[in-house]
This record gives C-alpha cells, sequence and structure tokens, in this order.
C-alpha cells in the first residue's frame, strides 16, 4: 500500500514521527514524501524493507543507520546520505552534499551528479554486506579516507575535469576505487593507494553497478562503459603496521 | 651497543626450599620467565621478560615466588631517569613509538589528595547509615527546566559509579562478562568501548551504555535499539586527540562478528568523526541517534579533559547531549603511545570543577548530567569528584583490579597472565566470569557502603544533596588559583 506525507511547513521532528506512524502500519511498503525541503534523518535506522520516494530536497543523515530500506529523491540531497548505513539502497537523481556514506557497511548509494567532499570514509565490508557507490559526475577532495571495504566508482560524466579532488584514499587499507579516466595525476593520492588496470573481475563488478547506475536514470550503458576505468587499491592492509615499539 | 633487552624492572626470587617443582609457574607465564631444564631438573628464571604483572606469585602453591621491583640504576641523575635512558635505547633499536597500557602513571600532582571531606560536629547531627535510609539512586540524563515539564528519559543507577567503555578487544569476554553480570545485578552500567556488543552479552543489555566512535565499529541500529543509552565517543583522557588501532593479529573469529568486520584486518579508529567537525556537527549525529531510536534513550558525549574543557563542554550540552562524560589524563586505555598518555590533558578534578561551574554559570546545568572519570582509585575519589559536581563517575582501571589485574601496563601486547587484556582462549579461560562478576560486584558494594558512611559523618542523607556541594571541600596545601579553579576554601577556613 502506498502513503503519500506532504512535508510542507513540517519541522524534522514531526515528518519523522508522521513516517514512523505510518510504517507502524504494517501494509505499507511505499511512502511518497512531497515538498521535502530540507528535513533531516529521513529513515534514519529503518529496518524494514519499505520504498520511499522524496520530492524535493532531502535533508542532513537521509538514510542514516538505516537496515533494508529503498529511498529514491527526485531532487538533491545534502550532507551525510546512508551515514553508517547497513543495507538498502538510495538513489538520488541530482546532486549530494558532504561526508557520503561515512563508516557505511552494506547497501548502495547512486548519486546521479556530483557529491560534496568526505565521501566514502571508513566504509567497511562484512561477510554478505558490501557498501557501493556510485557517483555520475564528481567527488570532492578525501574521497575513499580510511577506506577498509566495499566499491566506490566515479564517472565524471559531465566534464573532462578529472572527477575526483585531492588525497584521494588515505589511510585506505581496503575495499577499491574506480575513477573513469585514462589516467590520474599520483601527487592527488594518499600515500596508501596505488593504481592498477582493470581485470576481468573488476570490469564484471564495474559493469554491474553501472548497470544499475544507467537503469535508475536511464543512460546508456555501453557508452559509459566503453571508456577506461583507472583502479586504485591499497597496497598494504596494515598501512600503520611497523609503527611501534613494543 | 647498549641492549635494552638484558634490562628489567623486576626480579623473581624462587625459594629453592619452598619450591616442589610442580612447573606451575612454568605452564602458566605467557611471558616465559619460568623454564623448566629437564637434564638439571630445574626451573631456570629469564627474569628479563618479566613485566611485574604477579601471577605467578599468586599462582604458586606453596608461596615460593616473589617478584620484586628492581629499577635498573643508572648513576643519580635529577633530570634523567633510567626509564628515560632505557626508552632512548628501545627507540634506537626498534625506531618506533612507545606503547603503553593503562592510565599515565607520571608524577603529576594529585588534587584528590589535597582535598578533604567535612563531617557533622554538635551543630549539625551526623547520621548513621546503619539505622537511617541513605540514598545513593543517581539518574543520568537531561532533567528538565521547568518542574512541570516532561522528564526526558533517564538512566537509573542505585549507585553513581558505572563501569567505564571498555570494549571486546581490548579486554577478553570474560572480563566484560564479569563486569555486565555485575553491573546488572547491582543496578548501574556497564559500556561496550568501541566494539560492538557481543551475542553473549545480551541478557545484560538493559545496564549498557554503547559507544559510537569514530570508525563506526559494530555500530547498526539494532545496537542502537538493544542499549540502554548511546554514548559518542570524541576522545578519551588516555590518549586525547588520536584515534585507535586494534592491530589485524586480534581480530579473530568472535571479534570479527561483534565488530563486524573481516577476520584480521586493521580495526582502525580514525582521530576525529569525519562527520564531525563542530559542535553543530555533534548536534547532528546527537539527534540522529535520537531519532534513529524514537527519542527513547539518553545520547551522551565522552570528550578527554584538555585546556579547553569547560566551553567544550557547554558546547556539547547545548548540542543536546543527555549527559556529558569527561575523562581525566589518568585515564586508563588498553593501548596509547607512552608520549600522549603522560602529556596530554588535565588532571580530572580540575576539569570536573571547571565544567560544573561553567555549565552553572550558563544556566544550563540540569540540561545534562556530568560523569567524571579518569584513575579513580577509592570511594574517597568518587565522593570528592561528586562533591566537585560529577552526578556518577566512571571506573576501568579499579574494576579490573577486581578481575585480578596488578597494573603492569602491558594490556597492549595481548599476554595477559589474568586473563583481561587478551584474546588468547589459553589465558581468558583463568578468567572465571561468575567469580569475576562477583569481586566487581563486591566493589561497587563496599564503595557503596563507605560513600554512605562519609556521607553521613556530613549530615547528609542523599547522594543528590552532595552534588556540586564544596562547602564539603577543603583544600590542603593548594595555591590560591588552583583552591579558585576547583571551587572550594582552603582548610581551616570556615563556612
Amino acid at each position: 500500500m502506498k502513503e503519500i506525507i506532504n512535508a510542507e511547513g513540517l519541522h524534522y521532528k514531526e515528518l519523522n514521527e508522521k513516517i514512523h506512524n505510518t510504517l507502524l502500519k504494517d501494509s505499507v511498503d511505499e511512502i511518497v514524501l512531497e515538498n521535502v525541503v530540507g528535513q533531516r534523518y529521513i529513515a534514519a535506522g529503518l529496518n524494514k524493507k519499505v520504498r520511499f520516494i522524496i520530492n524535493g530536497t532531502a535533508g542532513n543523515d537521509l538514510g542514516i543507520f538505516m537496515d533494508g530500506a529503498e529511498i529514491f529523491v527526485n531532487g538533491n540531497a545534502q550532507d551525510g546520505v546512508g551515514n553508517t548505513m547497513n543495507s538498502g539502497k538510495i538513489v538520488v537523481n541530482g546532486s549530494a552534499g558532504d561526508v557520503i556514506g561515512y563508516g557505511m557497511r552494506g547497501g548502495c548509494i547512486y548519486i546521479k551528479k556530483d557529491a560534496g567532499y568526505r565521501v566514502g570514509i571508513h566504509m567497511k565490508s562484512y561477510k554478505e554486506n558490501f557498501p557501493v557507490i556510485v557517483i555520475g559526475g564528481s567527488a570532492g577532495d578525501f574521497l575513499g579516507e580510511y577506506m577498509a571495504g566495499g566499491v566506490i566508482i566515479v564517472l565524471g560524466l559531465y566534464s573532462d575535469k578529472l572527477p575526483v579532488g585531492d588525497f584521494v584514499g588515505t589511510g585506505m587499507h581496503g575495499g577499491s576505487i574506480y575513477i573513469k579516466r585514462k589516467n590520474i595525476d599520483e601527487r592527488l593520492l594518499g600515500k596508501e593507494v596505488k593504481t592498477k588496470d582493470l581485470s576481468k573481475e573488476d570490469m564484471d563488478l564495474i559493469s554491474k553497478y553501472v548497470g544499475d547506475f544507467c537503469k535508475y536514470f536511464s543512460l546508456e550503458q555501453k557508452e559509459i562503459l566503453n571508456e577506461n576505468f583507472i583502479k586504485l587499491y591499497p597496497y598494504s592492509s596494515r598501512p600503520y603496521g611497523r609503527l611501534y615499539a613494543y | 651497543m647498549a641492549k635494552s633487552k638484558y634490562k628489567t624492572d623486576f626480579r623473581v626470587i624462587r625459594d629453592q626450599e619452598k619450591c616442589i617443582k610442580c612447573q606451575a609457574c612454568v605452564r602458566m607465564c605467557s611471558n616465559d620467565v619460568h623454564y623448566y631444564d629437564p637434564e638439571t631438573d630445574s626451573i631456570i628464571l629469564q627474569e628479563e621478560k618479566c613485566v611485574g604483572c604477579h601471577f605467578c606469585e599468586d599462582l604458586c602453591p606453596t608461596g615460593a615466588i616473589t617478584v620484586k621491583r628492581e629499577i635498573p640504576e643508572i648513576k643519580f641523575n635529577q633530570h634523567w631517569d633510567s626509564k628515560d635512558v632505557y626508552n632512548i635505547i628501545k627507540q634506537a633499536e626498534t625506531g618506533g613509538v612507545l606503547l603503553t597500557g593503562m592510565g599515565s602513571d607520571k608524577k603529576f600532582k594529585e588534587y584528590f589528595d589535597h582535598i578533604v571531606l567535612n563531617a557533622s560536629q554538635v551543630t549539625n547531627p551526623s547520621i548513621d547509615p546503619l539505622r537511617e535510609p541513605m540514598e545513593l539512586r543517581t539518574f543520568i540524563g537531561r532533567k528538565p527546566d521547568n518542574i512541570n515539564d516532561e522528564l526526558p528519559p533517564q538512566l537509573v543507577l542505585e549507585t553513581p559509579i558505572m563501569f567505564t567503555a571498555m570494549s571486546y578487544g581490548s579486554i577478553s569476554l570474560n572480563a566484560q562478562k564479569s563486569l555486565a553480570k555485575a553491573a546488572f545485578e547491582f543496578g548501574t552500567m556497564w559500556n561496550t568501548g568501541e566494539g560492538g556488543l557481543h551475542q553473549e552479552l545480551l541478557p545484560y543489555a538493559k545496564n549498557v551504555i554503547v559507544q559510537v566512535a569514530s570508525g563506526r565499529f559494530g555500530v547498526d541500529i539494532d545496537y542502537l535499539e538493544n542499549a540502554a543509552a548511546v554514548e559518542i565517543k570524541i576522545g578519551q583522557g588516555a590518549k586525547p586527540g588520536i584515534g585507535g588501532h586494534l592491530p589485524g593479529e586480534k581480530v579473530d573469529q568472535e571479534i570479527s562478528k561483534t565488530r563486524r568486520i573481516p577476520i584480521g584486518t586493521d580495526a582502525l579508529s580514525p582521530a576525529p568523526h569525519h562527520d564531525i567537525y563542530s559542535i553543530e556537527d555533534l548536534k547532528q549525529l546527537i539527534f540522529a541517534i535520537k531519532e534513529a531510536t524514537r527519542y527513547k534513550k539518553p545520547v551522551g558525549v565522552k570528550i578527554a579533559a584538555v585546556h579547553n574543557v569547560a566551553p567544550i563542554a557547554s558546547g556539547i550540552v547545548r548540542a543536546g547531549a543527555d549527559f556529558v562524560v569527561i575523562d581525566g589524563i589518568r585515564g586508563g586505555t588498553g593501548a596509547a603511545p607512552t608520549v600522549i598518555r603522560d602529556n596530554v590533558g588535565i588532571p580530572i578534578e580540575l576539569a570536573v570543577a571547571v565544567v560544573d561551574q561553567r555549565l552553572r554559570e550558563e544556566g544550563i546545568r540540569n540540561q545534562a548530567s556530568l560523569i567524571a572519570s579518569g584513575g579513580f582509585r577509592s570511594s574517597a575519589d568518587v565522593i570528592k569528584a561528586i562533591a566537585l559536581g560529577a552526578d556518577a563517575v566512571y571506573i576501568g582501571t579499579a574494576a579490573l583490579i577486581s578481575l585480578g589485574c596488578h597494573l603492569c601496563q602491558k594490556c597492549y601486547t595481548g599476554k595477559c597472565n589474568w586473563g583481561i587484556a587478551t584474546q588468547d582462549p589459553y589465558l581468558t579461560k583463568r578468567l572465571n566470569p561468575e567469580i569475576g562478576a562477583k569481586r566487581s560486584y563486591n566493589l561497587l558494594r563496599a564503595w557503596s557502603l563507605e560513600i554512605k558512611e562519609m556521607l553521613g559523618g556530613m549530615g547528609i542523607n542523599a547522594i543528590e544533596s552532595l552534588r556540586g556541594n564544596r562547602e564539603q571541600l577543603r583544600g590542603v596545601g593548594l595555591t590560591e588559583i588552583e583552591l579558585k579553579l576547583l571551587g572550594i576554601k582552603h582548610a581551616g577556613e570556615a563556612w
């Protein structure tokens, strides 16, 4: 069953209370939020298989601690999308702010356009949980810092410029980052990462998630996958190994 | 060249008359100090490996072993300590950062030892706790501005003493289980630290405060839902401003499950939360947790006591924290760089006094409870901290001592003979959680009884009436600025 909530003029606390009360009805499997203007914490800690359609701009910490829900944003999202998220899906048909997917342990985040600074910091994977972030445009500085698992894919579709900033993958000790470009200036990379050519497994992984990305935003998958990708990987799972005098 | 490995801080003395060569010490010492030589049928000592944990001394059935301190001597020097010299030698050999465990052992002024308590004489009667009820019940959480307003969620403690954050990983599951059970039975709280909540401890979840730290290890919605309260860890007294690091070799199957990371990977907690760069960002996380748990439980913030502690604490309270934890320079740790532990932060006595004062001046003291921690050695330290303004205290080291710890400060080696700071099953099984729970429960009971005695002597019958009641304290041998910061008079001054 579908429910529609008009968020106009509501404080985030009131809006989230309404969502919470709506979800008490077991029959509800889809919620449409109209006129969202930056209300925070939508779907925070939600562990139900529910679908959200957000029309407007989703506020900070969209889907924080979320475990299993699906969110489609027709508009932009602010900071902290999918913070410490466990599983589920967030699709942003626009741009998103800073700190996307901080400490994310599973689930997928697809952003059609650009993302801000500090995306995917300390993402980690555990068993069946495998976090994925796909960004269609560009990402800011500090992408994938302290990354411990999962995948970040940056496509840079809307400009010829390099779609990542400085300090990519600083302190990274797991997972991989794929950037759709021929080469990258090593000076931009954290000292714990190296670049690598793609294997068939890498290509399969990219096609899978870029395929989903294209499906959500009605884009042509072939064109995107035609060009080169660079893989960034941590060359040590113990970047801080030989630091101490025992 | 000078070699550090031949230097030891201890002498192990074996009384050959008493020794029956049962070899218990040989089998049990995780540092291989005792070695049996079948050719000569004798037990040989490798004293240089001794860390001074006193386990063998305790274990020996005939009392044949004595472990004595023997600091390696250098020519007497007011400036250079032998510790400095041997640390340099160790660093010359390894090129590494010196690691240590537990709270700082450096000579700082012990303010608690310069503060004395009051008692009633003639003008008001003292109270005998044996014949009159004494109230230690403590409520942790935000109190409303107006008495008619709804009371926000509170933690109810039967004593103002809780067990501090010690993660599964830094200590063994048996150690955590001991404390969890004791807290559960006594009616106080224990704290997971940043290591997740192990399945086997779910029965004690009613009494658990769970931590959300920068690595977000083990943090998911179930973890938050299970807890009585949530604590956002910004820093700790033993290592303010730096992150944590559980080396991959300690991440075994059980720890992997609890922290929710693959086996054998390093668990790195970054120095800051990278989604918190300001008080506004902190507010965002506090309310994210409140939203996710539907405003049903208190959410607090733990910081290390640093120079700017009072304004920072004020910001934390204004950001919506229901309790603020201040951890002083004596705060313990499983592993920290020695140079950080011994040189960064300020003493808890001063920190708690200035924070309480600041929150009162700003009229927001009721908005959050104040929890002090960092090296509380006795019920006297606890009661003085409360009179200086704390609502409750956290104890860590004292709780571990009740489980057997002898402060050898080698927690980071993972070889703890007492089965506390180790994950080696051969060592952890030495700590029986039933007995551990009993002993740590006894500690809570003993300190609570002592607090009641001291309160009664002051003519006070509820711990609530002592909170921030600095007239009950007097300083001995403190300077004017110290007295001013602590907000107390010097001994000899009347009311």
